[in-house]
């Protein structure tokens, strides 16, 4: 055995294609099946993608960095669910690019925190967080409110998230930069009902940061936390629908 | 004091002389004095950060605040830190072990400038809010590609050097480094993979959504960890601590099983960071168990630069140097076991989202990473700038418990509020209701942010020690005779029969 080693100690390519290969097998065979496999994200319903409003909430939030104290991901433990809901399936975040799962809770989870408080409380919480929680550590975000949005390029993100399998529909794309107006500002001249009829009527369309003169990063961010966790109706959702049998298996 | 023993050259005729390699070393300096400083940002930054946990007004929004900033500081102690301890001993190492100059002197300093680039362009991305938001790949797509080809020239310049090594062997050092340099390579590249919104955005979409992303970002996220910040540091090890007690390494046949089980088995445990997630639960299980196994192969590879001291351990009592690299080792045993233990699904379930994690994490960062880098840099600056010694090795010794008593701060305070923090989430009072809110526990940990910020403060004062002390060293007049054409391969050897 040593023996045979020294010829990889006296051979630097063979040595860089061994290491490689033995690399190569656990990120292979753990990271592949999940491409595959049927049974890595659950068939539940309601899971759409974000309207361009909300997807615009997610920038910032990934912006900011909320999600290096806040987690989205509901484990299955008891006080957990208590506390915040439901777990958290796969489903929720297939059209996360990349995923927000987190890996700290300096501040709570926010996997299921779409409409648990008011818009108002969310504009007076990201002003100033210790004006309504007076023990919170976060930072204050006020100038979310005072920055209108800029050249978001909805369109063209929204093009670039179909591409990577999003199913956006040509018609939202066409009509992208109408419905982020449209949700966030209900007194424009573009009827929302398009915005709903692409999106589904559990859209939230209104002015979400307290000023309708203008669209801000702040109605932005509040759409997407009302958003968080509001898709999946569970009355539907089946827990060991991987153990059943599937319809049609008989035949 | 007790450096190794400096022979004087030995009066070579020119013709022998020609023939031996003259290496590179200003490229060393450069590299150590870029980690010195990138260090210091790193670890201020890390400083500021743990007190805006505790007094969040140090929070100045827009552009300073926890959320930017904790990327900076992940960013600056990990990759131009630790990077560019790595690049200077690695290039120290593979050009004294294959008594070859560095393949070309052109690409050395293109990696030393680009890499100094990438370094900006992630930092400077942070502040003004440009970030994938993947924790240790922060950095957008733009400075993703140019690290790619910083790195590539670096894979080419250290395999090149090894091409034309003099030496029949390559040193088990090398293997280490070549494995960190081609590893972080592939794991780059697969993570990265996005489509930017259109060129001339800064800003992207990751290739990967949901579940498949969280799981290629975390076999990426802890082989960042087992390759960059432990296979190439093992590198470190496998030079420094057997040249610093003119020992050979104590086992070869251990060196290489160390070598292979490590790398095979360390790709495996990424999905231990996403134990109870909506990952599939075969994914996690085998996750977990690659985690707990490699707890003997991260045990053997200590032991292997433990025992290397066997028969010199009365070195350890006066050199303070030895002293920071066998401390390291020691947090690197303590870290490498209290891992696998945190990736025991029902610790796990403890553990996860608290501050135990970040204790964990500083633990092997500063104890393991930051020691066996401080080690090696004591040795190396004497021996770039030609002097006998480090200006003070009382400066050291304080350097070493400064830093040493900060660690032991930090990390016990982490331990204490990481473990309250996840039992007061899961209390129940006798009515079966949750006993704390949420807010309850956060003001929970204040008392032990303060400490934590105190336990940073230690280490970055020692870091200022050492920045000083290498400062007077280079400033110095003494000098001893360049022995840059003498390698002395010797104390480092493999044994005999290789």
């Amino acid at each position: 055995m040593l023996e045979k080693h020294k010829k990889l100690e006296r051979n630097s390519m063979l040595l860089l294609i061994f290491t490689v290969i033995a690399v190569s097998i656990g990120g292979i065979i753990e990271i592949l099946p999940l491409f595959r496999m049927q049974t890595t994200i659950e068939p539940v319903k309601g899971v759409r993608p974000y309207t361009p409003l909300e997807l615009m909430g997610q920038e910032i939030y990934i912006r900011e960095g909320c999600n290096t104290c806040h987690s989205q991901q509901i484990r299955p433990l008891r006080d957990e669910q208590q506390r915040y809901g439901h777990y958290s399936l796969a489903a929720e975040s297939m059209y996360d690019h990349p995923f927000v799962w987190g890996s700290k809770r300096t501040g709570p989870d926010l996997a299921r925190v779409g409409g648990k408080y008011s818009d108002e409380w969310h504009v007076a919480h990201l002003k100033n967080p210790r004006a309504v929680v007076p023990e919170s550590i976060m930072p204050s975000y006020a100038f979310l409110a005072e920055k209108p949005y800029g050249d978001w390029r909805i369109k063209k993100r929204l093009k670039v998230l179909q591409s990577l399998g999003v199913p956006y529909t040509q018609a939202m794309i066409d009509e992208a930069q109408n419905d982020y107006e449209a949700q966030a500002n209900p007194n424009t001249i573009i009827d929302p009902s398009g915005l709903q009829e692409r999106y589904g009527d559990k859209v939230a369309v209104r002015d979400f940061d307290g000023n309708p003169d203008e669209i801000t990063e702040m109605d932005a961010l509040i759409a997407y936390l009302q958003k968080l966790g509001t898709d999946v109706d569970f009355s539907t959702y089946d827990p060991d629908y991987a153990l059943k049998p599937k319809a049609g298996a008989a035949k | 004091m007790s450096q190794t023993a400096i022979a004087p050259p030995p009066k070579v005729a020119p013709a022998a002389a020609a023939s031996r390699p003259v290496y590179d070393e200003t490229i060393l300096k450069y590299f150590t004095i870029a980690a010195m400083f990138w260090g210091i940002a790193g670890f201020a930054v890390g400083l500021l950060i743990a007190v805006q946990m505790a007094f969040p007004d140090f929070n100045i929004p827009p552009y300073l605040t926890f959320g930017r900033l904790r990327p900076l500081h992940t960013s600056a102690v990990i990759f131009a830190f630790g990077g560019n301890v790595l690049f200077a001993t690695s290039y120290h190492v593979v050009q004294r072990t294959c008594r070859a100059r560095l393949f070309s002197d052109g690409l050395s300093w293109f990696t030393f400038w680009g890499y100094q680039t990438f370094i900006l362009m992630a930092g400077l991305g942070y502040v003004f809010g440009v970030t994938q938001g993947k924790e240790y790949a922060e950095p957008e797509w733009y400075a993703d590609l140019w690290l790619t080809i910083v790195w590539v020239a670096y894979l080419i310049n250290f395999l090149g050097t090894l091409w034309k090594r003099q030496e029949k062997h390559i040193y088990v050092a090398n293997w280490f480094y070549l494995a960190f340099i081609v590893t972080v390579a592939i794991l780059h590249l697969v993570n990265n993979v996005s489509v930017p919104i259109q060129i001339g955005s800064v800003h992207s979409y990751s290739a990967w959504a949901g579940v498949q992303s969280a799981l290629i970002q975390w076999w990426y996220g802890h082989n960042a960890v087992g390759f960059f910040l432990t296979a190439g540091f093992l590198g470190i090890m496998y030079y420094y601590i057997p040249k610093q007690a003119n020992r050979p390494v104590y086992s070869y046949r251990l060196s290489i099983i160390h070598f292979w089980a490590l790398i095979f088995i360390y790709i495996w445990a990424g999905p231990h960071h996403l134990l109870y997630t909506a990952l599939p639960d075969w994914a996690q299980t085998l996750g977990m168990t690659f985690s707990i196994i490699l707890w003997m192969p991260s045990w053997g590879g200590m032991i292997n630069g433990m025992m290397t001291l066997s028969g010199a351990w009365h070195k350890l009592r006066d050199d303070p140097i030895l002293q920071f690299m066998i401390i390291a080792l020691s947090f690197y045993g303590m870290s490498t076991f209290e891992g696998p233990l945190m990736s025991i699904k029902a610790v796990n379930s403890l553990s996860h989202y608290t501050d135990w994690t970040i204790g964990h994490v500083h633990a092997g960062a500063l104890g393991w990473v930051a020691f066996i880098s401080f080690g090696a840099i004591y040795y190396l600056v004497p021996h770039l700038w030609k002097k006998p010694g480090m200006y003070s090795t009382k400066l050291i010794s304080l350097h070493l418990w400064v830093a040493t008593v900060g660690i032991v701060v930090y990390i016990t305070s982490m331990w204490v509020a990481g473990i309250m923090q996840g039992l007061m989430w899961r209390a129940y009072n006798e009515m079966g209701f949750l006993t704390y809110s949420f807010v309850e526990t956060v003001a929970a940990m204040h008392p032990y942010y303060i400490i934590r910020a105190i336990g940073g403060l230690l280490f970055l004062l020692g870091a200022l020690i050492m920045v000083f002390n290498i400062w007077k060293t280079i400033a110095s007049p003494d000098s001893v005779a360049s022995e840059t054409d003498t390698p002395s391969l010797t104390p480092a050897a493999l044994p005999e029969h290789v």
